[in-house]
Formats: C-alpha cells, sequence, structure tokens
C-alpha cells in the first residue's frame, strides 16, 4: 500500500504543460497498477477537462492560469481542475446524441467524462471541475 | 514537433485510399490539427473519393478528434465520397457509441471487411 499522493500546481494556459500534468497523475494511476479501464478513462478525462479550462474557460489567455489539485491513494483518485474564466452551465451544453446534433463537431467531452468516471461535477460558477474515480468501480447507469 | 510532419500513413489499395494513424494517442490540440488538416488534404486537395481510416495503432483518442472525424466525415459526403473505419479497439469503439458517432460513421471489423465492396 503506496501513501497518498497529494499536489496542488497551477499551470499557464498552455496545452503541453496540461500534457505534463496528465502525465505525472496518469503516470502515479500506473505505479499504483490501477485497472486499464480506470486509466483509459482518467487519461480521457483529465485531456478533455484540462482543455475546456484552457480553451474554453480562459479562452487561451497566456495571463491566465488553470489551478491543478489531486489526491490519489490505492483506492480512489480525485482531480479538481480550476481556471480563471467566467464559467459556464453544463446544462447549457446541448446533447450531443440527439439526431439533430449529432453531426456537431463539439460537445462531447463531458459526456464521455460521465460515462467512464465515479463523478463528474462542476461548481455553481461552472469554473472548477471535479473528477474523481473510485477504483474499479464503473460509474452509476452503466451496463456492462 | 513539426507541422509538417506526417501524422498517418497512405496507402493504395485500388481506388481505396487507406489512411493509418501513425499515434497511439490522438488527444493533444496541437497533433489534432495537424492530423485533421492531412485527412482533410486527402480529400479536398487529392480528391480521393472512397477513404479508410485504420485505428489499429490508435489508443487514446479525444473528443476534438472525433470533432475532426466528423467534419471529414461532412466533406467526404459533400465530395459524394465513402468513409469507413476500421479496426477500432474496444475502449475506442466505446467512445464511439456512448456519443452515438457509431450511428454517423461506417465502422468495420478490420481493413479487409472495410475495402469489402467499397
Amino acid at each position: 500500500m503506496s501513501a497518498v499522493d497529494q499536489c496542488r500546481i497551477s499551470i499557464p494556459s498552455d496545452t503541453a504543460k496540461g500534457q505534463e500534468v496528465q502525465e505525472r497523475i496518469v503516470g502515479e494511476l500506473e505505479r499504483r497498477e490501477y485497472p486499464p479501464r480506470d486509466i483509459f478513462g482518467m487519461r480521457l478525462s483529465l485531456e478533455e477537462g484540462i482543455i475546456n479550462a484552457i480553451k474554453h474557460g480562459n479562452r487561451n489567455d497566456p495571463q491566465k492560469s488553470v489551478h491543478i489539485e489531486w489526491y490519489i491513494s490505492d483506492e480512489k483518485v480525485r482531480v479538481e481542475i480550476e481556471d480563471e474564466g467566467a464559467g459556464f452551465r453544463p446544462e447549457d451544453v446541448p446533447d450531443p446524441t440527439l439526431e439533430e446534433n449529432l453531426e456537431r463537431p463539439s460537445g462531447r467531452g463531458i459526456m464521455l467524462m460521465k460515462a467512464f468516471l465515479t463523478l463528474v461535477e462542476y461548481n455553481d460558477r461552472g469554473n472548477r471541475l471535479v473528477l474523481e474515480k473510485i477504483r474499479g468501480v464503473d460509474p452509476p447507469g452503466h451496463d456492462d | 514537433m513539426s507541422t509538417g510532419q506526417r501524422r498517418i500513413d497512405i496507402e493504395d489499395v485500388g481506388e481505396v485510399t487507406v489512411a493509418r494513424f501513425v499515434d497511439k494517442k490522438i488527444l493533444d490540440e496541437g497533433n489534432i490539427q495537424i492530423i485533421g488538416n492531412q485527412l482533410f488534404g486527402l480529400v479536398e486537395e487529392d480528391g480521393r473519393m472512397k477513404i479508410v481510416l485504420d485505428f489499429t495503432n490508435v489508443e487514446y483518442l479525444s473528443s476534438a478528434a472525433l470533432g475532426k472525424l466528423i467534419t471529414l466525415d461532412k466533406k467526404v459526403k459533400k465530395a459524394r465520397g465513402k468513409l469507413r473505419l476500421c479496426s477500432i479497439r474496444p475502449e475506442i469503439y466505446e467512445v464511439f457509441a456512448i456519443t452515438k458517432l457509431n450511428k454517423l460513421f461506417d465502422i468495420r471489423e478490420d481493413q479487409e471487411a472495410a475495402l469489402e465492396g467499397l
């Protein structure tokens, strides 16, 4: 059993820096031998969450930062991603699976995160995202 | 990474263009931009009408990459061409299924099946 890995860092609105954080967190999950499905879902969610924070939250403003905090134990990984933007209402994102939206090239990130993680939650302002995965536990409604 | 770097391998099988992704991870924005441009070039510059996208190497795919595939599909349809996807591993297929894009795309088991009757 490994000690909890806990960290808080701030990165500029730069996707390469976001990738570095992603690698650090995923590396820690691999070291703790999380199941491949957990790692797949968390990597995908980190990519979606960090890109959203940089692109839609901070609007690629180099003066703004993204603050990322994580807690990783052998049983659970929790990551919080906060941008310095005005926030948004997740319920305003159109359902990408509706027939009329199927050909829209964007708006699928949140749906993917929810399909793979145990918890995906925004704060009221919509600029802070919480991602949580309990080891080996599929999200509610997952049917296999 | 150079912007001119080839992110897809192209092979001509008869009239069909088989485009195989080089990367294991189609995640980062810059990379996706390059891949998108190379794929769009197949239709818009080279005038290729029958395209098979081979996902053998792909282990990760983000929603931004899905966006590029949707745009490619539109371009191919506009040109009255045909696009098929193949050799998608189960986790990646799940990404298509969750987003219901398995209904939009013509997805085949492997390259042989994708080439059949195209």
